[in-house]
Formats: structure tokens, sequence, C-alpha cells
């Protein structure tokens, strides 16, 4: 036996052993997700203990080095890891901006004690995250942001910046312990004027408010600063090259949007709608243009599997060209938006339904306006090709 | 396995391109497409294939072939259609080298040498209609004395007037429709009773209609078992197709880059029409389908060669995204080059005539789409 082989084999009896049956059903939506935090409230003893075992052994961030809370593993065990997790339909143990964007952004430019400090935490789901690059007037065209931090040195508090400003659109701000933030620390250079930042939500200052999204729920806010004091190790990055890390991030941020390309996983769009449409005599939906739609998609769904695995291995190689998921993010977001609308389309009045206990509170009409940020969220997929066609194609500016 | 080219596949990779750009190159095409070539491919180039090796990527070791598989033959046709490279390389040694696999060792000894060599030339006559229906054939082949007379037509033959010998789809009990009953014949070009009728596409590559008009073989033509063609044809198919995507991801992949080059040099509006994001968006969501059609053909390369269950449905994915993402790229290549793309002069044109026949090769988009649904069932 291989020791890839060998590894395969510990790992399928170490999540047989260890994941309880309640995280091998699959996730419903956001409520079952584990989002780790000061605050957060497990569902279930299972979902506890299965972030517990996981924790202790790596397997929340199995490709960060042990030092920081993973389990090492190169990027062939990580991918191994992946596909018996899914073969056994085992829940992640822990949903998390901490590990899909800050940690990345932390391996590469934060300091040995952030590292250790920061990531161990992450990894053990303690601090839960959310993202401050968003204002009102800097949506698509980030690098204008007016969020001001100003230093101050204090030599009995120590130094630190006071920041003042508003951010919007702030996932799960209500909700999070702590900010990643960029902070304008230089008026007069656009790109080299901008701070990375770390604070905690419970700063004095700090003020989040609710807002509504056409799927009726509320997972995002508005978040105001008014002088708020963040110490001067705060920084992640050179002062004033917050830029970079911000960018570095929003690649990862892509690469994770991306993923929702990817659906659950089931293989077939097309064989799901058979209960919710009825076969003809044929053994074919009994729909034939909504059918051709979906074998389409099907088509194109399978294709961007392939895709998505590609391009992890070729980013685990070093192979990929570091605008590509850029790609992924426009391609995968325009899939799913795509999955929802023939979910609508397939699921007739019922799935109008908003309320009702058959639609389980209108998952689906809920679900589908929800995939309509996808392709806004992170970089819309308007920018997306602008970024493609520069970076990538190497087209001309206008 | 990762998902990517490995060192050795790399390796290939940068000699295929190398020789296709040195040696089969758009001006070769163009050279024996102008000299009205009745051929539609050059015999010199097909000898040199075979000194590179490319004629025996997929033969075994034990036939004296390198023994490798479907990545490496996608490889190489990759090359081929970002070239536009005229060869009989796909039906010869791609598809149906993978029908000859499954010959007895007289059959393979009659023909595998040749194809090694770079001398012999196959064609496949599967096609009866103009469109692809392969569990609808309808030739048949009736015992007769030793062997078997065949009667029936077939149609879409490349270079069937060129080959030494065709691999023949016929029917020899049951009716049409059925999965059993049929059996693969090789058909020398010279059997009696055979109307073999040239026809130019539109890609300048020369298919035929023949007519089987009771042509006697004997019973050592017979490919496989008699009876049991289902499974000879289907790995004639499946190499074919995966084949073609392969190209198709080569003859898209072509198309955009002469574009995109194209985008940065032509000037209008005192800048350079790459600049406006107009074509800047249709260029990059082309790019995102062309390389997730590069993707998906690999994946089903991969799969193929490993001989994974799923390997089938991936041939189908794959065949219909190379078609859809290579037609995308001819279509707005020659809409992005204004009048020039209408030209003979630029090259973008011949590609859409390329792709345009390869997708019909071996089963459209829709033929393959159709397949993934049935497939899952529904
Ligand atoms: C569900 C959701 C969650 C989010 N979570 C967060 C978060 O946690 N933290 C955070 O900081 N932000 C978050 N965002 C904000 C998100 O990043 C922004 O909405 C996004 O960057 C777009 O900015 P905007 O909304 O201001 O749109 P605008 O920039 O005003 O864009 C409006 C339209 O114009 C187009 N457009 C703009 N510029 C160009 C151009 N140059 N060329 C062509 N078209 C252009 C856009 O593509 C879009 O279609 C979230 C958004 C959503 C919807
Ligand atoms: C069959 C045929 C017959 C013709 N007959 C005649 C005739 O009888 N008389 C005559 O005078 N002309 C004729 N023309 C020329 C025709 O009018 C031009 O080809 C046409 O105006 C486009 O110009 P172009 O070819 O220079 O393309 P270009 O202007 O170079 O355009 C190339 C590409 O860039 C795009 N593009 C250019 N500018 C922009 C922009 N600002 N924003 C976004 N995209 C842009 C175009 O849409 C096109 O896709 C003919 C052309 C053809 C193909």
């Amino acid at each position: 036996m291989s020791d890839l082989e060998q590894f395969k084999t510990e790992i399928r009896s170490w999540l047989e052993e260890n994941c309880p049956p309640e995280m091998r059903k699959p996730v419903r939506g956001d409520e079952d997700m584990c989002w780790g935090g000061r605050n957060f409230e497990f569902q279930s003893e299972a979902q506890k203990l299965w972030l517990e075992r996981c924790a202790a052994k790596g397997y929340t961030v199995p490709d960060w080095p042990k030092e920081y809370g993973g389990a090492g593993m190169s990027p062939a065990e990580t991918k191994i890891f992946r596909r018996e997790m899914a073969k056994l339909g085992c829940r992640s143990p822990l949903s998390s901006f901490g590990i899909w964007m800050l940690g990345p952004a932390l391996l590469k430019f934060g300091t040995e004690e952030q590292k250790v400090h920061y990531l161990n935490q992450i990894a053990r789901g303690e601090i839960r995250w959310c993202q401050g690059y968003s204002e009102p007037g800097s949506g698509s065209d980030l690098v204008s942001l007016q969020t001001f931090g100003e230093e101050v040195s204090d030599p009995v508090g120590g130094d630190h910046w006071v920041v003042n400003g508003q951010k919007v659109w702030t996932s799960y701000a209500d909700k999070a312990d702590w900010i990643f933030c960029l902070v304008r620390t230089d008026k007069e250079d656009k790109y080299r004027g901008i701070s990375f930042l770390l604070f905690d939500m419970e700063t004095p200052g700090v003020s989040t408010k609710p807002i509504k999204l056409i799927s009726g729920s509320s997972p995002f806010c508005e978040t105001f600063f008014d002088d708020v004091k963040v110490p001067k190790d705060q920084i992640v990055g050179e002062l004033n090259r917050g830029w970079d890390v911000a960018k570095y991030l929003l690649g990862h941020e892509r690469e994770m949007i991306s993923g929702g390309g990817l659906g659950d996983g089931s293989p077939s769009l097309g064989a799901k709608m058979t209960g919710a449409i009825g076969l003809n005599g044929l053994g074919m939906l009994d729909d034939q243009i909504l059918r051709s739609e979906l074998a389409q998609f099907d088509v194109d769904a399978l294709a961007f599997r392939a895709m998505a695995e590609k391009f992890m291995d070729e980013m685990k190689a070093g192979k990929s060209h570091p605008a590509q998921p850029n790609m992924m993010k426009y391609a995968g977001t325009e899939l799913n938006k795509q999955r929802h609308e023939l979910v609508m389309s397939a699921g007739g009045s019922d799935a109008l339904e908003w309320e009702s206990e058959a639609s389980r509170g209108g998952k689906k009409p809920r679900e589908w306006l929800r995939t309509k940020a996808n392709s806004i969220e992170g970089g819309t997929s308007e920018i997306m090709l602008n970024v493609i066609s520069k970076r990538i194609l190497e087209l001309p500016d206008g | 396995m990762p998902l990517f080219l490995d060192d050795d596949q790399s390796m290939l990779q940068d000699s295929a391109r190398e020789f296709m750009k040195a040696e089969g190159s758009v001006s070769h095409f163009r050279e024996f497409r102008d000299k009205n070539c009745k051929d539609g491919f050059s015999h010199g180039l097909w000898k040199q294939f075979a000194e590179m090796g490319f004629t025996g990527i997929l033969v075994s070791e034990d036939d004296g072939g390198l023994g490798l598989g479907h990545v490496e033959a996608g490889v190489v046709l990759e090359q081929i259609g970002r070239n536009l490279t005229p060869s009989p390389f796909l039906t010869t040694a791609v598809a149906g080298v993978a029908a000859l696999s499954h010959a007895d060792a007289e059959l393979k000894g009659q023909y595998l040498p040749g194809i090694l060599s770079g001398d012999t030339v196959l064609g496949l006559a599967i096609d009866e209609k103009s469109k692809h229906r392969p569990d609808q054939i309808a030739m048949t082949a009736e015992r007769s004395g030793n062997g078997f007379k065949l009667t029936g037509r077939k149609q879409f033959v490349i270079h069937g007037a060129s080959a030494d010998m065709l691999i023949v789809a016929a029917r020899t009990s049951g009716s049409t429709g059925d999965a059993d009953g049929l059996t693969l014949f090789a058909v020398p070009k010279d059997a009696a009773n055979m109307d073999v009728n040239p026809v130019r596409l539109v890609d300048s590559a020369v298919a035929a209609h023949v007519k089987f008009d009771g042509v006697e073989v004997n019973a050592d033509s017979v490919i496989g078992e008699v009876d049991q063609g289902g499974e000879v044809l289907g790995a004639l198919l499946t190499a074919g197709r995966i084949g073609s995507a392969s190209e198709m991801v080569g003859v898209g992949g072509g198309a955009m880059d002469i574009t995109v080059d194209y985008l940065k040099e032509r000037k209008q509006f005192g800048s350079p029409i790459g600049s406006f994001q107009a074509l800047q968006h249709r260029a990059a969501h082309l790019y995102s389908e062309m390389e997730i059609a590069g993707a998906a053909v690999l994946k089903a390369g991969q799969l193929l060669d490993a001989g994974a269950d799923n390997a089938a449905l991936y041939v189908h994915v794959a065949k219909a995204k190379a078609s859809k993402a290579a037609n995308l790229a001819v279509r707005e290549g020659v809409q992005m080059h204004g009048g020039v793309g209408m030209t003979d002069e630029y090259d973008i044109g011949l590609y859409m005539k390329r792709d345009r026949a390869l997708s019909e090769f071996l089963g459209d988009a829709n033929y393959h789409t159709n397949k993934v649904a049935e497939l899952h069932g529904y």
C-alpha cells in the first residue's frame, strides 16, 4: 500500500469513528452551519463535539501548518481528506471567514506572533470574523474608500489609530467578534494609502445596523466607526500597504464564492427534478424544453466541476495564473444563479411559497434570491471580466 | 492524480507544439487546400507523425506502440486543432487504433505496422444519415460462404477515398435499434462492389459516401467477435469523441488567441479595439468557457485512462462542452475581426469551418447533451 493509500485508510476510519451521524446529514442552510465565535450557540451536542474533535486534530484547516492549528497536510493529502469527507457526507466542522479569507492573508503577510495568536484561534473556531471592505461610496471602486485612521502617539496607553467612517454590506457584522478592515491611513496616495487593520467589534465606538435583504433575512449590516481606538500591533502587513493584503485576500474570497458553482455536490440537477416534473412514457422529463435546459446545465455544471478540481490542483502546485480566481468566481456564480433559476422553474407554484411548512419556510425562493448576490459580493461579474481581460488576456486599458 | 499534465505529458506537449508549428501550420493547410489535393492531407507529413512517435501513442507496447493513453492522444490533437493541421491522425491513430485493439493478432499484424510507420490510413464508416445515430445502424452483413456480404450506405467517412482500410459497422443479426447483433469489419480499399465517392467538405477535408453493393469479406476481417461489435464500436466512438473534443479545444483556443492578438493590434476611434469594454467582456467570457472546456476534456481523458466508472459520462460532457466553447470562440472571433474576418486571407474563418466539421463528427453538442440526460435517468 502506498503512503497515500495508507493515509486514505486512516482518514476514512477516523471519520467513521468520529463524525457523529447527525453531522453526516446534508446542510439545509446557514442555520445548520457551525460558525464558531464567542457568542455562537451550537444547535446540537453533535455539532459541538464534531468541531472539538476536528479542531483537536487540526482538521478544521487540514492544510495549515501544525503550529498554527492545522494538520500540515500536503496538497495530495488535503484532496484525499476532502474527498473522504464528501464520500461519507460529513459536514464541514467549521464555516468561517477566518478560514476562507483572513487565514490565508495572515499566513502570507502576518508576523510570527500574529500567526500563532490569530490562526490558532481561527482554527479552533473561537473568533468569528467579519469583513470591512465596502463603503457606501466605494463598492466596485473599492480603492476609493474613505474610512480614515488617524495615527496617535500615546506614551501611556500605547500608540494607536483612531478610526472614523462607515462600512456597508458587512456580512454578519452583528454576530462577529472581530473585523478585518480596510482603513485609509494616507489621503495623498490612493493605492499606497490603505492599511489592513484587525480589531474587536466590542471596542467602544463600533456599532452595527442590520440591513434586510430581498430574501427576507438580514445577514449583513451597516457598520459605523466613531473614534475607534486600534492598537498599533493590530495591523497586517506594512503601513499603507494594506491594498496588497486586501487583494490577496480577495483572491481567496473569490475562490470560496466560486465554490457555489458546485452546488450540493449531486451529479445532476436534471435527475433531482424528476420528482417535481415527472417522466413521460419514454422516460424523459415531461417538459421537453426544461429537459433540454437542465441537460445543458448538467453539462456546464459537470464541466465546471472538472475546472474547479483543475484550478485547485494547479493552485496548490503553483501552476495557476494569479488572476484565475476571478475567472472561477465569474463562472461559478453565474452557474449557481442559473441553477436556482431552473430550480424555480421546475418548482412551479410550489416554489413560490414563502412561509408554508411544505416549503420549509420558503427555502427555494429564498435561496434563489440569495444567489443573486453571488455575482455581486466579493467583486461583481463585470469586475471579474474586467480583471480577466486586463490581467490574463492583457487587453489594453480604455 | 492531479488534474493537469504531468512532466512527461508536458514534454510531449512541447514537442507536439513545436512540430505542428513547424511542419503542420495553417500555411501548410492552405497549401494543400489550394492545390486541391485529392487526399486533403500530406502523406509526407503523416510519415513525419510516425517518426515523432505520435501514431503509436494508443498502440499497446506489445504491438510495438507506446502504450500511452487518451490524455496523450489529446495533447497531440490539441496542437493539431490549434494549427488546423490536416492529417488522418484522429481517424487512424486514435479511433481506428481503439477499434483495432480489439482485433485478433492477424488483423492487428495486417494494419498496425503500417500505422506505426505512417504508411497506412484508416477511414471510419459508421454514419448512414446526415446526423450521427450509431444506435440506428441499418447496414447489413449477411453470412456468405466463409465470410460476409455487406450491403448498405455510409457517409461522412473522412479520408474514405484515401484510406487503405475502412472500419465498417454493420448488423449481422437482430434489427435496427437492438444493442446486440452489430459487427465491425475491416474492409480493404480494393474490395469489389464498393463504390467510394469522395466529396470535399466546408473545412476542405475530403469525406466519402460509400455504397456497399454486396461487398464480400472473409471471416478474418471481423474486428472482435461477430454480433458483439457493440463493445468495439463503443471503444472506437469513445476514442474518436474524446479525441475530437481535444482537437476542438485546440481549434477554439487557437481562434481565441488570434482574436485576442487582433484586438490589441486593430485601432479604431484612435484606440486599440481591445480597449473597448464591450469587446473585453466578451473575450473574457470566452476565455472562461475555453478554460472550462479544456478542464472537462482533460478530466474525461484521465478518467478513461484510469478505467473509471464515470468516464463514459465525462466523455459526453467533454464533447458537448468543447463543441459549445469552440463554437463560441469562432463566432466571436469572426465578429471581432470585423470585415477582415470574412476574408479568406485571414485565418479566423478557417477555424470557423474546422470547428463546424469537428462538432458534427461522432455526435454534435445536442447529441451528447441528450446522452448526459439519459445517463442521469431523465
Ligand atoms: C450578500 C452580500 C454580502 C456582502 N458582504 C460583504 C462583506 O462582508 N464585506 C464587504 O466589505 N462587502 C460586502 N459586500 C459588498 C460587495 O462587495 C459589493 O456590493 C460589491 O463590491 C459591489 O459594490 P456596489 O454594491 O457598491 O455596486 P457598484 O460598484 O455600485 O456596482 C453597480 C453595478 O455597476 C457595475 N460596475 C461598477 N463598476 C464597473 C466597471 N468599472 N465596469 C463595468 N461595470 C461596472 C457593477 O458590476 C454592478 O453591476 C456584500 C455584498 C452582498 C450583496
Ligand atoms: C461582406 C461585406 C460587404 C461590405 N460591403 C461594403 C460596401 O459595399 N461599402 C463599404 O463602404 N463598406 C462595406 N463593407 C465594410 C463594412 O461596413 C465594415 O466592415 C464595417 O463597418 C466594420 O468595419 P471594420 O471591418 O473596419 O471593423 P472594425 O471597425 O475594425 O471592427 C472590428 C470589431 O471591433 C468592434 N468595434 C469597433 N469599434 C468599437 C467600439 N467603439 N465599441 C465596441 N466595439 C467596437 C466591431 O464591432 C468589430 O466587432 C462590407 C463588409 C463586408 C464584410
